[in-house]
């Protein structure tokens, strides 16, 4: 290195490592990912058996959304979503608070959740509709089944990190066990148990699509299988993006939540 | 309401930790208690307030609290314990909330308290908001809120830089002199015990015996930083230590 006079400055290398948000790139990214196969499908590089004409499947939206049929099978699927996953995560929320709470309850309970996990859900269909009926008791049950043991999983641990000395700093101030548990250890949780749920909610959407392949007349599920076999690749492609839009529309809800309620996080 | 540690023994397993401690808080004084690092002391001013319980001895309460306290045993901790969901006043509230209070006689302890610390303007700051000091001066805060018969404090100063310890200080003897209250004060800062310490107790390495219990009569308001009396007495205290805190250094961990 030349020696100068005034000294050689310090070369800076603390840069990088610190994602950041630059929202808009993604939206960029798809811009020109679609402008792309827009134009390969439009000058003939593309054929219209490997991908569809963003366009034309604009245009069976168009359609979908005149004849009413984007409705009749939006309606039903939105309602089997929240109703299993509302069901899934209130259960998961509290059999995990009572797992990381109790001990007789941890040690009953934690094997079996374990032993829940791996199942594909998918496989318990047929027994639940047994259980529930082929109807939509069926599907709550296996949307809600599918939602309860990742929820339980994420709740639990998510209480074992709450910080052990605020929960000592109450009992220390004589705060009786339930408003121990209602003011320090849910809130402390509640950073963990939203992560938890965004992860719920992706397998919820996921196991909405299959229930509904298997056995529904309407929802976005039944759309898709109906178009997936006549291998209208527009109308396959229109149910994807129905899909894509609730999995985008879910997350940035979450990511609502989570600023609204973990303000006080550093 | 006096404190009496009443010959306290612990152990972990097979180690050993405290020896037949015994040891006076009076009404109205600050006691500290120092040592070197891993003597116990730490564990004993949580068996003072019954977080933990001692293999044998006993912690009594001597005489019955003032009416009005509400948490009559109340520490403040080393780490603040603030919880960082709730502001400032929320957090001061939280140990309020579950006594059988009118809502204007709350209200008016936390404005009282929140007065005492000065942290009146900032009753709606979050913790992420605040500096270190600021929040050992809302833990303070929140342990006044319930009028304690004695204070636990648990190295209440030791997160803090020397400059913010300085300022709490001189905060902690401001409060002491318009209300004086019971404290049991843990510090390994000797420089801290002689200025807050009506006594000090100096406790010998793992197994904790109470060594010396050093008085000190000059009133708190009246001692210094530098004042030629008290580094006197923290440097006889520091000879008491050194070699004792020199072995505790080198011993392993068996807990």
């Amino acid at each position: 290195m030349p020696e100068t006079p005034g000294g050689t400055p310090v070369r800076f290398r603390g840069g990088g490592f610190a994602p950041g948000g630059l929202r808009w790139v993604g939206a960029v990214v798809f811009v020109v990912l679609t402008a792309l196969i827009e134009l390969g499908t439009w000058q003939g590089w593309i054929s219209p058996l490997t991908l569809p004409r963003p366009t034309a499947v604009a245009e069976t939206f168009r359609d979908l959304h005149e004849t009413g049929q984007l409705y009749a099978h939006l309606g039903p699927s939105l309602m089997r979503l929240a109703v299993g996953a509302a069901l899934g995560v209130a259960a998961g929320t509290s059999v995990g608070i009572l797992i990381g709470l109790f001990s007789l309850i941890r040690a009953g309970l934690v094997p079996l959740v374990a032993a829940l996990f791996p199942i594909p859900k998918i496989a318990l269909l047929p027994l639940f509709v047994i259980w529930f009926g082929i109807d939509e008791g069926s599907k709550y049950a296996l949307i809600a089944l599918g939602t309860f043991t990742p929820t339980v999983v994420a709740t639990y641990g998510a209480v074992d990190n709450v910080d052990r000395t605020l929960i000592r700093m109450g009992q220390s101030f004589g705060l009786p066990w339930l408003s121990i548990v209602r003011k320090i250890v849910l809130p402390g949780a509640m950073p963990g148990i939203l992560s938890g749920l965004r992860i719920s909610l992706a397998i919820a959407i996921i196991l909405l699509v299959a229930a509904e392949m298997l056995g529904a007349e309407k929802g976005i599920g039944a759309y898709i299988l109906e178009a997936g076999a006549l291998y209208d690749l527009e109308r396959l492609f229109a149910g994807v993006v129905m899909l894509s839009v609730l999995g985008v529309l879910v997350s940035i809800t979450i990511g609502w939540i989570e600023r609204r309620l973990l303000r006080w996080r550093v | 309401m006096d404190i009496r540690l009443d010959s306290i023994s612990h152990a972990y397993g097979r180690t050993r930790v405290l020896d037949e401690i015994t040891l006076d808080i009076p009404s109205g004084r600050i006691v500290c208690l120092v040592g070197p690092s891993g003597c116990g002391k730490s564990t004993l001013l949580r068996m003072a307030g019954g977080l933990e319980q001692p293999t044998r001895g006993q912690v009594l309460q001597i005489g019955a609290p003032a009416p009005g306290c509400l948490n009559p045993l109340t520490y403040i901790f080393q780490d603040f314990a603030l919880l960082p969901w709730r502001t400032v006043q929320g957090n001061v509230s939280l140990v309020l909330e579950d006594q059988a209070l009118p809502a204007a006689r709350r209200r008016a302890i936390i404005a009282d308290v929140l007065e005492r610390t000065r942290l009146t303007d900032f009753a709606h700051a979050l913790p992420k908001q605040l500096s270190g000091g600021m929040k050992q001066r809302v833990a303070i805060a929140r342990a006044l809120a319930v009028n304690p018969a004695v204070m636990l404090m648990d190295e209440p100063l030791s997160a803090l830089d020397a400059q913010t310890r300085e300022l709490l200080i001189d905060d902690l003897i401001a409060l002491w002199t318009r209300t004086p209250f019971t404290a049991l004060y843990v510090t390994h800062n000797l420089g801290e015990a002689v200025r807050l310490g009506h006594s000090i107790a100096v406790l010998s390495r793992r197994p904790g015996r109470v060594r010396h219990v050093v008085q000190i009569e000059r009133p708190l308001a009246g001692r210094r930083h530098g004042d030629p009396e008290l580094d006197q007495i923290q440097n006889q205290l520091w000879d008491m230590m050194r070699d004792e805190a020199r072995q505790a250094d080198t011993e392993l961990a068996e807990i």
